[in-house]
């Protein structure tokens, strides 16, 4: 049934808050602390489980996959509940701190992210990936 | 009659703004095969739709939540909040290989703090650059450069001015904006192309909107490697700014 993916993707998404919420707690910060990227780790290893042992039927799987290729939906919905005016009335301090935040950070991720040696195996996972249905897109 | 209608869009906020969403997305892809030819991508073209929208909901309204602060779209606030916005991100991560979140998970976590101390480092140069000297100010704006959830709320923790967690705040949202527009057109240049480098993404830019919305435009098969790091950045960033960060400033400045 298609209740059951969403159900469990609800479930990975609460106990995936919960752990967050106990780690901040834990280091006394009030926020939580990864909650969503737990609850994707939980979502990853469940459905593999379960695949793997074929419990995983094509309703439940489409249960999931509905709510994948609402993301952009979703995405341009909070992208148009912006405060975007907030943003450009800021000043010239506001303007120019997150601009060179996002500089910064963009001109970063090739120096982290290194080079030649592991290029070609990342080129090998970007076929893998281009074969996986991403329905939405 | 026009009052009975906003009456039954309010009441059916939710609905309304998958019509109302499901309109835009149309539009987009529309616009980005007549004049871009698929170039621009349709989904980049909703997103800045979307943020226009906002700007004008913004404007007409004196609101918060963009578009959805008018009540005829007032459903939008709710498809796009943190709730239905999370759970989404979540279902994105399945078909995912764990050995590739694996692989980049170190240089993931360098990512993370690299990319917190550097963009906080950013905003209190600017803030000093612009003649604040008190300690507490330059690190709540620096924060603020971190995301818009971690300046309010080392803001707060240390006592500045309503005046100061504005300006960050605003810091953090130009952020969010300016990433969503920029990572589509700036993608090839740093090599943002695969799972790795999406992991990095995530960890050096880290606020969630805007690295939620900038992979969307530029390839939705890297969105769950990049939201997977990025959830960590705004906890990292409460961790780190009003405690760490913030004896080193007051080292450096008080």
């Amino acid at each position: 049934m298609v209740i059951y993916g969403v159900a469990l993707l609800a479930g990975c998404m609460m106990v995936g808050l919960i752990i967050g919420d106990l780690l901040g707690q834990v280091l006394g910060i009030d926020s939580n602390l990864g909650g969503v990227g737990i609850a994707m780790l939980l979502l990853i290893f469940t459905t593999s489980w379960l695949k793997d042992r074929n419990k995983l039927p094509e309703p439940t799987v489409s249960g999931i996959n509905f709510w994948n290729a609402m993301y952009i939906p979703i995405v341009v919905a909070m992208a148009a509940s912006q405060n975007v005016a907030a943003a450009f009335s800021g000043g010239l301090v506001a303007l120019l701190a997150g601009v060179l935040a996002v500089v910064l950070g963009l001109a970063l991720v090739p120096v982290i992210a290194g080079k030649a040696p592991d290029r070609s195996t990342d080129r090998g996972a970007d076929g893998r990936l281009s074969s996986t249905t991403r329905s939405g897109y | 009659m026009l009052e009975s209608l906003t009456e039954l869009f309010d009441k059916y906020h939710l609905i309304a703004a998958f019509a109302v969403i499901g309109l835009t997305m149309y539009l987009a892809y529309w616009v980005s095969a007549r004049f871009t030819r698929g170039k621009l991508h349709g989904s980049a073209i909703a997103i800045m739709i979307g943020l226009a929208l906002a700007w004008f909901g913004g404007v007409v309204t004196g609101g918060e939540d963009g578009l959805a602060d008018i009540s005829l779209f007032s459903g939008l606030g709710l498809m796009g909040g943190g709730m239905l916005r999370d759970l989404a991100i979540i279902a994105t991560a399945y078909g995912v290989q764990f050995s590739e979140i694996r692989q980049a998970g170190v240089r993931g976590v360098i990512a993370l703090f690299a990319g917190v101390i550097v963009s906080f480092v950013a905003g209190g140069v600017v803030a000093v650059g612009f003649g604040y000297t008190d300690p507490v100010d330059i690190t709540t704006i620096g924060a603020g450069a971190v995301t818009y959830i971690v300046g309010p709320v080392t803001g707060a923790t240390l006592g500045a001015s309503s005046e100061v967690i504005a300006l960050s705040i605003a810091a953090g949202l130009v952020k969010s904006i300016l990433t969503m527009v920029a990572t589509p057109m700036t993608a090839r240049l740093i090599g943002l192309d695969n799972p790795r480098s999406a992991m990095i993404f995530g960890g050096m830019i880290g606020t969630t909107s805007g690295v939620a919305a900038g992979l969307a435009a530029t390839d939705a098969r890297l969105v769950p490697y990049g939201a997977m790091t990025a959830t960590f950045y705004t906890g990292l960033g409460i961790l780190l700014a009003p405690t760490l960060l913030f004896l080193v400033v007051r080292a450096i400045a008080g």
